[in-house]
């Protein structure tokens, strides 16, 4: 029988996630600072420490030593939590590599950072992002329910035996790691029936089970792990809407969702007012609130703007894009990071969005917006102003790919 | 009894007296490509022998990945996983930790499992030092063994902070204006895990040369409790260009001229063995260091004056530099008296 959430709490991104931990009752997860992910690993070391979390607690001596840790628990047959921000992603990028080829299903935290240098706290996808082509699964989510929501599905997804493969859940830092709002948190019991034990079968590393993990294979056998994890990932596009529709037949609400607010039912992108809509707004993470608020001033106005938020970065939605955005007449990427030197200059997202709409018989103007970096607010205005944009390329031959938004010194 | 005493006991009760009774299984059986005379291997072997079937090995990028875990020919009969270069600390913490979450949480049978992570100069003593260290502050049952062979010698002898002076890699050859290129002293990691990491009861350098040394160290390290560390140099006939059929005469050479000292640390004490245990206490005398280097065609370009600075260095480190740990090896003996 379905049942509805248990109670309410006041929590942010992170500390959402950390809930979410609790609630998988992670085995091993292993700490070092970096803002703004840290609170997850404050939220985690609480909970242990008040009794309501029975797991090992590890300050690791930097993130290259942070996410071994998790990999080699996980391999072990552990259920981990780790994550980390920024430049502390990058350092820890060879561990976070081989985490992914060995399949160990870890569970992430990415509380998105600007890269050094220069120093600056504030959210920028790029950090995420370093990984996106060596088979991690990246989802950005947008409230602090659509976290603690999120890494409990990342746990189902991630160790489902037909995926094993970690998952990054990527929040923008500040905006969301830092913003508190109202958590629905499931009843444990109904968590148990969701979230299976993890079991790696086969694959665990137990001196019952005596395999080699990783061995040297020269030239001969990559091709053919690369192909293994491809298919992985691939899978991941079944599991991922099992999980989801599982984790409403559970809960009695969709994921992301609350009892009150309803969400169209796709686990990989959001739309808003996009069916009928000319100028789409892509993006992800918080930048959302902003273009629904700039949705709607424009409506009133008679434009008719909408808007697609991608959840799920890796395995990439194309399908979905291709669906929504086809009848768009001019597509408008807002990147909150950048490729440097990229097919004209463009987002990373941009890329991915032009490249999915390729087959179409008719394709839309797509647009790439460079805004936000390092924490930079992107205003109601700033999307107006990118929907204004949009509407002129629409009739008129492309003069224009790529905009950065509200630069010093360029008009804007 | 004591937990404190009882483990000590086992420590001492289980020595291995004579090479009979190491036990008959091999758990590094056969499938490897190291070089012939590889003394490293030699120590996988007894690492693997002593610790039997309930272990996990974990082994960092190095020599002993590459020569051994060749897909579908791998040596090791006990589960075996890999980690990066500088992975070996963390790595040994996972599995730690994760083992011990699992059986607390009634998860996988509660039984002693060995956790041993091995690593070479570049894993263990370079860039995987900091997380080797942290790894010795956790109270984890873990050993993490520093396997020397003085060189990066997976990737065609480069010259590490292992290297001894002088030495040719192909980092530091010797040239017309340079004769010597590496000319920084050797690091010793033994004492700077001991000074810097009160949960370490049991800590020891080691050499394949000695086997029945060698197979009881390990034994002890895994008794001890907690973390434990050994440092084991070990000859390789293709970085120090020499006959295979040599490398036990250079690891006992090595140790009898002075320049690798054998100890173990137990719970605040030093304890010398072998030779090195006689050359302390003045029963035996230390041979000219130049019988060690000569044997090597990686010492060739080396001139008196080379050999005499050589010299030099290794019997400061008898009178009054610090080794084993913070004090010079005299000054150990001298306290004793
Ligand atoms: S290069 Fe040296 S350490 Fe490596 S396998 Fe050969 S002898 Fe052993």
């Amino acid at each position: 029988m379905t049942q509805v959430a248990e109670k309410e709490i006041l929590l942010n991104g992170t500390q959402a996630v950390a809930y979410a931990a609790m609630y998988a009752d992670v085995d091993v997860t292993a700490a070092y600072p970096i803002r703004p992910y840290t609170e997850v690993m404050d939220t985690i070391s609480k909970l242990i420490a008040d009794g309501q979390l029975d797991a090992e607690f590890i300050v690791a001596e930097g993130e290259h030593g942070q996410f071994e840790i998790v990999k080699h628990a996980s391999l072990v047959g552990a259920r981990t939590l780790v994550g980390t921000s920024g430049v502390g992603w990058l350092y820890g990028m060879e561990a976070i590599v081989v985490t992914a080829t060995d399949r160990a299903p870890v569970v992430a935290v990415i509380g998105n950072r600007a890269l050094d240098d220069p120093g600056a706290y504030g959210v920028e996808h790029n950090d995420a992002l370093m990984v996106r082509d060596v088979g991690w699964l990246l989802v950005w989510v947008d409230t602090a329910q659509e976290a603690f929501d999120t890494a409990l599905l990342a746990y189902r997804i991630g160790e489902d035996p037909r995926v094993l493969i970690p998952v990054g859940v990527s929040m923008d830092g500040g905006f969301l790691t830092h913003s508190e709002q109202i958590v629905r948190l499931p009843d444990k019991e109904l968590v148990k029936n969701f979230l299976p034990p993890y079991d790696r079968g086969k694959l665990r590393v137990h001196p019952d089970n005596p395999i080699s993990v990783a061995p040297q294979v020269n030239e001969d056998w990559v091709t053919e792990i690369r192909r293994q994890h491809d298919e992985g990932m691939e899978r991941a596009r079944t599991v991922i809407k099992e999980a989801y529709e599982s984790f409403k037949k559970t809960f009695g609400r969709y994921p992301g969702t609350t009892r009150d607010i309803t969400m169209p039912e796709n686990p990989f992108v959001e739309p808003y007012m996009v069916e009928d809509a000319d100028v789409v707004l892509v993006g992800m993470g918080t930048v959302s609130k902003p273009m629904k608020v700039a949705i709607k001033n424009m409506r009133e106005k008679g434009i008719k703007a909408g808007m697609l938020r991608i959840r799920w970065f890796r395995p990439f939605p194309a399908e979905d894009v291709m669906k929504y955005l086809a009848n768009a007449k001019v597509v408008c990427v807002v990147d909150r990071d950048y490729s440097l030197g990229s097919p004209f200059r463009g987002g990373v997202v941009y890329h991915e969005v032009r490249s999915s709409l390729y087959d179409l018989d008719e394709r839309p103007k797509v647009l790439s917006f460079i805004g936000g970096l390092g924490g930079r607010e992107i205003t109601i205005q700033d999307v107006e102003k990118i929907i204004k944009i949009g509407v002129e390329q629409r009739d008129t031959p492309l003069t224009r790919h790529t905009y950065w938004v509200n630069v010093r010194g360029d008009p804007w | 009894m004591s937990e404190e005493l009882e483990k000590e006991e086992r420590m001492y009760k289980s020595i291995i007296k004579t090479i009979k009774q190491a036990p008959l299984e091999e758990f590094y059986a056969s499938g490897h490509r190291t070089c012939q005379g590889c003394e490293s291997a030699l120590l996988m072997r007894y690492l693997a022998k002593i610790s039997g079937e309930r272990t996990i090995v974990v082994g960092a990028t190095g020599c002993m990945y590459v020569a051994n875990t060749t897909y579908y020919t791998t040596s090791w009969v006990v589960p075996w996983v890999h980690t990066q270069l500088g992975g070996s600390g963390g790595a040994a913490l996972g599995t730690a930790a994760a083992l011990r979450a699992l059986m607390r949480k009634g998860k996988i049978k509660e039984e002693p499992i060995n956790v041993i992570v091995f690593c070479g100069d570049l894993g263990c003593a370079d860039m995987g030092l900091s997380g080797v260290s942290n790894a010795m502050t956790y109270d984890y049952n873990l050993l993490i063994i520093l396997y020397d062979n003085e060189s990066s010698a997976n990737t065609d002898i480069q010259e590490t902070s292992m290297t001894p002076y002088g030495a040719q890699t192909s980092f530091s050859r010797p040239g017309t204006a340079r004769r010597i290129m590496k000319r920084r002293w050797k690091k010793s990691v033994v004492p700077m895990i001991i000074a810097g990491h009160r949960n370490v009861r049991y800590a020891a350098t080691t050499s394949p040369a000695y086997p029945l040394d060698t197979l009881n160290k390990i034994k002890k390290a895994l008794s001890a409790g907690g973390p434990t560390f050994i440092h084991s140099l070990d000859p390789c006939p293709k970085g120090w260009d020499y006959d295979p059929m040599y490398s036990h005469e250079l690891g006992t050479l090595a140790v009898e001229t002075g320049i690798w000292p054998l100890y173990e640390y137990i719970d605040g004490k030093i304890i010398y063995n072998e030779p090195t245990k006689g050359i302390v206490e003045g029963r035996i005398k230390r041979k000219p260091v130049r019988e060690y280097l000569e044997k090597q065609g990686r010492f060739s370009h080396f001139v008196e004056e080379d050999f005499e600075h050589f010299q030099k260095m290794v019997d400061e480190m008898y009178e009054s530099w610090e080794i084993p740990g913070v004090m010079p090896i005299k000054s150990v003996e001298l306290a004793r008296k």
